[in-house]
């Protein structure tokens, strides 16, 4: 099996494995104040300074939570519930993922104006439509760094300048950039390590110092009373140990992304690129062909890992609201293939899958 | 660091070696559930062949929404129920009791028991733990279910401590229960639900009930552990008696002695001896115990689960949690008995 499904979620690092499989010995609940529990406390520590070394903030806060959709819902509900009375406005790009869309749409209940900013056929936000939009009226800005189906990189700094200006916290969903490109200077950052090579099940909120968000679940308190539950020794450890690497790799890494964008755009010559050409990750491409129909090529190239879109929509049937956002017809959302490759992916690998996948279209077209 | 006696299995017990080995398994099987592709659907094949296995486990023909522990499952079922009205034990978790506000929590008698009122408004959900975190004591769920149910309400049963050491309570229709309590990894556990309809959905994962990427190898050592060999809480049971016993003979007082108690959990009072001084002293000898729950470890608040069992500050804060598990051997029993009437009697 080739795996080209990175956005979806990465593979386990050895080194992560090895983490975690050591972490399985010991045990103890952090929050116990005896030996054992300080020292399963000691381990969540350590891994939380590695998480925080990784996104370059040790300043602030860093909570751990059991992945980024928790992460994001506490975030935006607590920039919501904090915010003054004449801020009802929370505003969100189009492209987003579901959990950051689903939730700011969830908060209509509450009273709140959700505002989804359109964006361009780059999938790129307008920073003059942003700047119109954006203002004291505003309780929050979250704004995705790398967009999970297309890899376009929002200008994070501009929008973030914006929202500043009228004194709006930004949160930044970096899922898909965390271990890649720089942290944003986002007021909060929500990421997970299940796409840093590391285990699913733990993901992270850093929020800036000075910033309080209310308590979002409730329960013993854990996590400075953010986020209650028994946090994971093993799993924050393997978090841990995923972040170093990827930063300690981080320039060897994206030398072979790059490696495997180069060769990636020779072998997907006759196909067309969704989203900006220029501001993008390069270890995703999503790609086109008029005519085709892309869940019939998953079946067909069995061999080969990729997907449509975002897997947690997989199987819904319905078409990307991504692709949708950035101005495709139904026609050609659906001739659209998702592919995501890095550290772990040959070059041979994508070229084998290059040429299942050619083969795949070249046939269903001399089939139509 | 000395070889360590640990006596807090119910703050969390080591993982069970066949959790170990399934977890070990689901990491090298690390796709996707959601990914449509052949890697994605063999990871969403194992996290429903571990759900069944766990409903199987607990005797549960309802559904089973993964969570991230019980915390979650117990915010899920309050936080997202159709019922009009909470009412909770006294003695509950902090993460039930969060959600009620004081006035809505039942009072319980002096064994922990807890007392339903004499009305309950249909569509009133009312919260109770099957076993106490800090006591051991049982709630008599079959004789609580069918006044409930009678009235037209529901019954939320916290089964963190309960579940895979005695039948989880059949009776009621929403269940929370955790699997780093019973062997399994910390970071997973599981809301059983009885109907669907009971529940908003709010999109995403587990059948739009819990949004995120489920975390497969954890689901995998869940079930393991829950399909794991329980012969020795018949050990523990024996352990428990001798414990109590022990504390007796040496002027202690074993908390809700006469309620029937699950066998892995005591709370035995030191008279004259704060249980921060008892937790320090223990800890020094190389025992490791708790007052009280572990997330209130630290807080030295007094017990809200022994003042609702009408039990003075002063007596509680010299109150402390032994709770036995599945690598408890009886040395260590032996061990704890001799440090604990030292300490008791001064000597220590």
């Amino acid at each position: 099996m080739i795996y080209l499904d990175y956005q979806a979620t990465t593979a386990l690092a050895p080194e992560v494995a090895d983490a975690m499989t050591s972490a399985m010995a010991h045990y103890g609940n952090p929050n116990s104040a005896h030996r054992i529990g300080r020292t399963a406390a000691a381990d969540v520590e350590l891994a939380r300074d590695r998480v925080r070394a990784a996104l370059g903030r040790m300043d602030g806060r860093l909570i751990f939570t059991s992945g980024a959709t928790e992460a994001l819902n506490i975030a935006i509900h607590g920039a919501a519930r904090t915010a003054p009375p004449s801020r009802r406005r929370v505003v969100t790009l189009a492209s987003e993922h579901h959990a950051v869309l689903d939730t700011v749409m969830a908060l209509r209940h509450e009273g709140f104006e959700p505002v989804i900013l359109p964006v361009g056929p780059d999938g790129l936000v307008d920073l003059d439509i942003a700047e119109a939009a954006i203002d004291e009226r505003a309780a929050l800005l979250a704004v995705m760094q790398v967009n999970n189906e297309i890899g376009v990189v929002q200008p994070l700094e501009q929008l973030i300048a914006i929202a500043r200006a009228s004194s709006v916290p930004v949160l930044c969903d970096a899922v898909q950039g965390f271990g890649k490109l720089a942290t944003p200077d986002a007021d909060m950052v929500a990421i997970t390590a299940h796409k840093i090579h590391g285990p699913k099940g733990v993901g992270a909120l850093w929020m800036r110092a000075g910033l309080d968000l209310p308590q979002f679940m409730h329960g013993g308190g854990q996590e400075e009373g953010i986020r209650p539950g028994t946090l994971s020794p093993m799993l924050c450890a393997g978090f841990g140990v995923a972040a170093e690497l990827a930063a300690e790799r981080r320039g060897t890494d994206m030398a072979h992304v790059e490696a495997l964008w180069k060769r990636a755009l020779e072998l997907f010559a006759g196909w067309r690129i969704n989203g900006s050409l220029s501001g993008r990750y390069h270890g995703n491409l999503n790609l086109r062909r008029p005519g085709l129909d892309a869940a019939r090529l998953l079946s067909q190239v069995r061999g080969v890992a990729l997907s449509l879109g975002s897997a947690c929509s997989s199987g819904t049937g319905r078409p990307s609201h991504v692709l949708r956002a950035i101005g495709l017809s139904d026609a050609e959302a659906r001739g659209s293939l998702r592919l995501g490759f890095g550290r772990y992916t040959a070059l041979a690998e994508l070229e084998e899958a290059a040429a299942l996948i050619n083969e795949a279209a070249a046939t269903q077209k001399a089939a139509a | 660091m000395t070889s360590r006696i640990y006596l807090d299995h119910a703050a969390t017990t080591p993982l069970l070696p066949a959790a170990r080995e399934a977890m070990l398994e689901g990491f090298a099987a690390w796709a996707n559930p959601s990914s449509p592709h052949t890697v994605g659907r063999q990871a969403r094949a194992r996290i429903e062949e571990a759900r069944r296995r766990i409903a199987r486990a607990l005797d549960w023909d309802g559904t089973v929404i993964f969570t991230g522990g019980a915390s979650e499952a117990i915010a899920l079922a309050l936080g997202a129920s159709q019922a009009r009205d909470v009412l909770a034990g006294a003695t509950e978790h902090d993460a039930v009791l969060r959600h009620v506000a004081p006035a809505q929590r039942l009072p319980v008698d002096a064994d922990g028991m807890v007392q339903l009122p004499d009305a309950l408004a249909p569509g009133t959900l009312v919260a109770i733990q099957q076993v106490n975190s800090e006591t051991g004591v049982i709630q008599p769920f079959d004789a609580l279910a069918e006044p409930v149910h009678a009235a037209g309400a529901l019954l939320f049963a916290d089964c963190s401590q309960s579940a895979g050491k005695m039948p989880l309570p059949g009776a009621a229709d929403l269940i929370a229960v955790s699997a780093h309590k019973l062997g399994g990894p910390i970071g997973i556990g599981a809301l059983l639900v009885r109907d669907l309809a009971l529940l908003r959905p709010i999109g995403g994962q587990e059948q739009g009930y819990r949004p995120g990427t489920e975390a497969m190898p954890l689901a995998l050592g869940f079930a393991a552990a829950l399909e794991a060999d329980r012969g020795w809480l018949a050990d523990v049971a024996d352990w428990r008696a001798r414990l109590d016993a022990a504390v007796r003979a040496a002027g202690g007082e074993v908390v809700a002695e006469t309620a029937p108690r699950l066998p892995t959990i005591a709370g035995y009072r030191m008279p004259g001896l704060s249980a921060q001084a008892q937790l320090i002293r223990f800890d020094m000898a190389g025992f490791a115990v708790s007052a009280g729950s572990a997330c209130a470890s630290g807080s030295l608040k007094p017990s809200h689960v022994l003042a609702a069992m009408g039990w003075s500050d002063a007596a509680s804060g010299e109150v402390l949690r032994v709770s036995l598990g599945h690598d408890t051997r009886a040395a260590d029993i032996d061990a704890f008995i001799t440090q604990w009437q030292a300490m008791a009697t001064g000597t220590q």
